[in-house]
């Protein structure tokens, strides 16, 4: 039993641990915990759903979260054409200053620089799309596209920094530009896309949107949206996942009640002829059932403490120290995780696997203790 | 008063395609501080009437009393509390339990009626000095002879002072010198609180130590002679 709840608490904790990572790395990358957008924004994406006069919205959003971090970002598709060739990609004009603070790529640039001006023509790149562009630092990229009005835009930036993020798909697709630059290009007026805003811990967004939303402009119509309405898939994945780790849980929990009923009637069993005894001597079936229950309530509390206390241990370890799973890197970082996870101690890992056990515990213990009040004396003690 | 009284009891028993009358319409009375042997051949139903006045098992028909109470129709709750309040055991394989000392097999009992730890212990420690076994207090079954562990079964029978002592053939395992001093302490027990015995036995020692000696044979009373009188 207290093997099982070791291994309950482990498990759970490195379930949880990895959700939490897996969530806060997602929303690092790129969404943020929170968002404000035109409605419609996030599902369509379309350029005219626009947040007008962006960068003073985000500078004020700044000023009053403090110590959340808020960055302006303008987004459309734009062909990106080098000398080579030519592909559609996702154009994201940022805050050089700020976006470092909510996105985890430009900490990603492997080659050159991130971006250090709001209005330079310069662009950096993911690694997948400057091999397929196959263009380098310094190599300048044309980009084309529609502006907010509908015009033709175009402009010729320089590639001043490779970033990979380990995700293929962001590294194949997507750009950053100075959102002055992006603005001027993309005739935008002052407007930009996404106003991103990152608290300090994801526990903190639901209150914080309700102080962010109080500082939007109530003519603008405009929209905040906390992470997991920004990305609802991260959310059902995580729960697709628990669904079937509960079960391995269940399948667990239930194997481990097995043995404590195998236990138990063995245990009850053996001492049918004491069982007996105590009976011929006036203790009564049910009151000798109840103390069945009780050591089983001991056993099983001790089991349970002792199972969370070698099971916190070995996740306090893990949790300073990491596990590596050797070979799954790859797949680690499809789903934004790094190849070595970190589980997470919480009172929920520590206790509900445990007690949960405990309590499929106690109803094994039923029948053996039921077992007892058809028992007769006279034939228990005849028992060898 | 009586103590016992038992009406047209029969009890029968299956052993593979045999039918076994234990017991055949017996009807007994006992009075109390009464000394009664049982004394029938093996299989001739003395254990299964002493069970029966016990409420260790239920006969298949008749009435079984004690203190003029009806016990037969009980619940199995309601026996065990009537044997942990009238009634005490000494059996003829000593059933103590093997993980106490002889003093925690006598202070069960108490316990079990609910007497304070402190106060069982004192009246453990005097009941096994009683039955001679001063400074065995914390011997555990195993570390004891049959005799001394048949007296302390004997402490633990009486050590809540039931009404009733029920005893299946209590010296079965023991030496004559032992049996004498076992049946000297019942003698005593019944002269001194006026306790009723029925022992069960084929040991005609014993018998010659009870008052009134009831002869069984394939289930029935064959013979019931005062032996006061005798």
């Amino acid at each position: 039993m207290v093997f099982a709840n070791m291994l309950l608490v482990f498990m759970m904790s490195l379930q949880f641990g990895m959700y939490g990572l897996m969530i806060d790395n997602s929303l690092k990358l790129f969404t943020g915990h929170m968002q404000v957008q035109a409605p419609g924004f996030n599902d369509e994406k379309k350029m005219r759903q626009t947040v007008p006069d962006i960068l003073p919205l985000a500078r004020k959003i700044r000023e009053r979260l403090t110590p959340a971090r808020v960055a302006a970002r303008g987004s459309t598709f734009a062909l990106a054409s080098s000398k080579d060739r030519s592909f559609g990609i996702a154009i994201l004009g940022v805050e050089s200053a700020f976006e470092p603070q909510v996105s985890s790529i430009p900490g990603l640039v492997k080659e050159g620089r991130y971006l250090t001006s709001d209005n330079a023509a310069e662009i950096v790149i993911g690694e997948v799309l400057a091999k397929n562009l196959r263009v380098r630092l310094g190599d300048e990229l044309t980009l084309l596209g529609s502006g907010l009005d509908g015009s033709f835009a175009a402009t010729v930036v320089e590639i001043v920094g490779i970033f990979d993020s380990g995700v293929k798909d962001i590294d194949r697709n997507v750009a950053q530009i100075p959102i002055g630059l992006f603005q001027e290009t993309f005739f935008m007026d002052g407007a930009g896309h996404q106003v991103v805003i990152a608290a300090d811990d994801r526990d903190r967004v639901p209150e914080l949107l309700p102080r962010v939303a109080a500082l939007l402009p109530a003519s603008a119509g405009l929209v905040v949206l906390d992470w997991n309405q920004l990305q609802p898939g991260l959310k059902q994945a995580i729960q697709a996942d628990m669904a079937s780790s509960f079960f391995m849980y269940f399948v667990l929990v239930i194997l481990v009640s097995f043995s404590v009923l195998n236990t138990q009637l063995m245990s009850v069993l053996e001492r049918t002829r004491e069982f007996g005894i105590v009976m011929a001597l006036g203790l009564k079936p049910g009151k000798l059932g109840r103390l069945v229950l009780l050591e089983t309530a001991i056993m099983g509390m001790m089991g349970l403490l002792l199972g969370a206390l070698a099971g916190g241990v070995l996740t306090a370890w893990f949790s300073t120290n990491g596990v590596v799973f050797p070979g799954m890197d790859e797949m680690a970082a499809q789903f934004n995780l790094p190849a070595r996870m970190y589980p997470k101690v919480s009172l929920t890992t520590l206790f509900s696997g445990p007690a949960i056990v405990f309590v499929f515990t106690m109803i094994a213990a039923l029948y053996p203790a039921v077992r007892l009040n058809w028992q007769k004396p006279v034939d228990a003690m005849r028992v060898a | 008063m009586t103590a016992v009284r038992c009406i047209n009891l029969c009890k029968t028993y299956r052993q593979g395609d045999v039918d076994i009358k234990a017991l055949d319409h017996v009807s007994i009375d006992i009075a109390e501080g009464g000394f009664v042997c049982l004394s029938a051949p093996s299989g001739g139903g003395k254990t299964t009437l002493l069970n029966a006045i016990g409420g260790l098992d239920i006969p298949d028909s008749g009435e079984v009393y004690i203190d003029d109470q009806r016990i037969d129709n009980l619940s199995k709750g309601d026996l065990a509390e009537l044997r942990l309040r009238k009634i005490g055991f000494v059996f003829q394989a000593y059933n103590l339990i093997p993980v106490l000392t002889a003093r925690e097999n006598v202070e069960f009992v108490m316990q079990v009626q609910g007497v304070l730890k402190h106060d069982s212990a004192d009246k453990a420690n005097a009941i096994l000095t009683e039955v001679g076994l001063q400074g065995l207090e914390d011997r555990r079954p195993a570390e004891m002879s049959g005799g001394q562990q048949q007296r302390v079964a004997v402490a633990r029978a009486i050590a809540s002072k039931p009404a009733l002592v029920l005893a299946d053939e209590p010296t079965a395992n023991l030496d004559s010198k032992t049996s004498d001093e076992l049946m000297t302490l019942f003698t005593e027990l019944n002269e001194h609180y006026n306790t009723t015995f029925v022992i069960a036995t084929h040991d005609t020692r014993v018998m010659q130590y009870a008052k009134r000696l009831v002869r069984m044979l394939d289930g029935k009373i064959v013979d019931d002679i005062d032996q006061r009188a005798a």
